[in-house]
């Protein structure tokens, strides 16, 4: 379980990330969402270690982030940043690889390659496992930071803005993925989505924010509502069901 | 990955080849007939062990330490225009070396070793720390920024030099010179072979400390300790080739570079053959050097400086568009 408590992030006097509560159980597939400059990828980033928060603890398991050990906690938690500029040539073999670095430091075993090998056959990597990175399309390097992060094999996995750069075919494919990650092998994955009928068909759990504080959370039923989105993000939406989803149509 | 099997034991018979003529080249008449034959065996004998070897030893372990060098200093910069003199690491060294001549011209080598590796690492810092404030907005600002601090020490160390009539010195450091290597006065080298080796157990860190702060951390890599660990075997390797043979330029630009155009940037893979292909290029380059003007002899920075200005231009060219 993610717990947060009372989360403050200021830069220069300019509050990012304002006294935000949020308790995540295990297991499932949770959305974040919210206005650019909401605080979501603040908050990711905090969660996993990446930026200290200026008040607050945030602990997983029972682990506090900012006292663990990073090699301890990179078993149990995964992060993906949405920008990864990346100047080593590295293959995307390479690469996906280094995802098994928290287990092995470096000397891969049978256990290893099969994670490998599984994150490159389920993100569509294999015909070009031996390409460097900088000879891949966005979309494709983007694929390929992704599988490291599952070959990681944390029990739980923030991904900010995952369908970056991806068309509508390799994003559905993604979020079913997640959506599978999630029931297949018990994991907890949380999404910073842009699209909220992504967030709405996919997830478990959708929390939103607005001015750096969560303003709403609960399951898609309760948050894909035209009085939710006018608070979220101030657009008027309308909200139909097809095959059972709540789609948002906001684009009038 | 790719089979790295074959080709890696034909380069190193190429550096052996390279290695076994250096032994031979010279203005004394040493050879296969003058070692075994009657008259002149002894002396050639004296100048193999005390001349010829030391200087091919110390030709190997320098080029293969700088290139290495370049190689880390590009992998944590995350900049391919680095190397130890584009980045104030070389000429803050070099500053290093001349205080130390000047105020404790009596210390051991040690001292004078640790003194330089100090400043080189000072300067380092420096340079990293100007970064930081710098807006980038090229890959190419990076080199310049360092080049520019380089020159400041350097005006700096001259400044100082001039005064206290240590010019001559000052330009023995800057400019990379393997003829007065003699035995007893190259095993400073030794100190960063063993660097190289660290830095080779190290290989996986180094990578991934290269993907960026944010993704070594999530993989459970202490950024800072990585990227201090790196910094002080640049700046010690450093010291120790310009204390004993001086700057040998480009070096550290050209070699990763060729190296990750063909094998990529995975450390494990790549810093074996950047450390041959240093060691080949400056072996190379020193018999060239030799032979051009026999009797005489152009020092390896001279040649260093054309053949390696003329490989990086290419590179520059080629890489143009993607090479941050």
């Amino acid at each position: 379980m993610i717990d947060v408590k009372n989360i403050k992030k200021s830069y220069n006097g300019t509050v990012v990330v304002d006294g935000v509560t949020l308790s995540l159980p295990a297991g499932g597939v949770i959305s974040l969402i919210g206005a650019n400059g909401a605080g979501k990828s603040t908050l990711l980033s905090i969660v996993s270690r990446l930026l200290p928060m200026s008040a607050g603890t945030v602990e997983i398991d029972g682990m506090d982030v900012t006292t663990t050990p990073g090699d301890v906690l990179a078993r149990r938690l995964s992060i993906l940043r949405q920008d990864n500029h990346i100047m080593s040539r590295l293959t995307v073999e390479d690469l996906v690889a280094f995802g098994r670095y928290p287990h092995s430091k470096g000397r891969l075993t049978g256990t290893d390659r099969e994670h490998i090998a599984k994150a490159l056959r389920y993100l569509d990597l294999e015909p070009l496992a031996g390409r460097f990175l900088d000879e891949l399309s966005g979309g494709q390097r983007q694929r390929a930071f992704i599988a490291m992060v599952l070959c990681q094999d944390t029990e739980y996995i923030l991904l900010d803005e995952p369908l970056n750069n991806l068309d509508v075919k390799h994003a559905v494919a993604m979020m079913k993925l997640f959506r599978r990650t999630a029931d297949e092998f018990g994991k907890t994955v949380v999404l910073v989505l842009h699209d909220i009928n992504f967030a709405s068909c996919y997830s478990d759990r959708i929390v939103a924010m607005r001015d750096g504080r969560v303003v709403h959370q609960g399951p898609p039923e309760a948050i894909i509502t035209p009085e939710v989105i006018r608070d979220v993000y101030g657009v008027e939406a309308q909200v139909m069901e097809a095959g059972g989803r709540r789609i948002a149509l906001y684009y009038q | 990955m790719p089979p790295a099997v074959k080709p890696f034991p034909l380069a190193l018979a190429g550096i052996g080849l390279l290695a076994g003529w250096s032994l031979f080249v010279g203005v004394s008449d040493v050879s296969v007939g003058t070692l075994f034959g009657d008259g002149a065996a002894d002396r050639a004998a004296l100048v193999l062990l005390v001349s010829r070897l030391p200087r091919t030893l110390a030709l190997i372990l320098a080029g293969a330490a700088m290139a290495v060098s370049g190689l880390l200093l590009q992998i944590l910069v995350r900049n391919r225009f680095v190397e130890p003199s584009t980045a104030g690491t070389a000429e803050s060294a070099i500053f290093g070396m001349m205080m130390v001549s000047l105020l404790a011209p009596e210390a051991p080598v040690i001292g004078r070793m640790a003194a330089t590796s100090v400043c080189a690492l000072a300067g380092t810092g420096l340079f990293l720390a100007i970064l930081r404030r710098v807006p980038l907005r090229s890959p190419l600002v990076v080199p310049l920024v360092g080049l520019m601090l380089g020159g400041v020490i350097t005006a700096l160390t001259e400044f100082v030099a001039y005064r206290h009539d240590l010019m001559q010195s000052v330009r023995a450091w800057e400019m990379g010179d393997f003829s007065a290597i003699l035995l007893g006065r190259y095993e400073l080298l030794w100190v960063s072979a063993a660097l190289t080796g660290v830095a080779y157990l190290a290989a996986d860190r180094f990578t991934v400390a290269g993907m960026g702060r944010d993704v070594a951390t999530n993989l459970g890599i202490d950024h800072r300790k990585v990227m201090a660990l790196g910094l002080v075997i640049v700046s010690m390797t450093t010291a120790a080739v310009i204390a004993t043979c001086g700057m040998i330029p480009f070096l550290g630009l050209i070699v990763p570079n060729i190296v990750s155009l063909i094998r990529g940037d995975n450390m494990r893979g790549s810093l074996p053959w950047v450390a041959l292909m240093g060691a080949g290029l400056v072996l190379a380059c020193d018999i060239a050097g030799r032979l051009v003007i026999h009797p005489y002899e152009i020092p390896i920075g001279t040649m260093m400086g054309v053949i390696g200005s003329a490989l990086f231009l290419y590179l520059l060219l080629r890489r143009n568009g993607h090479a941050g």
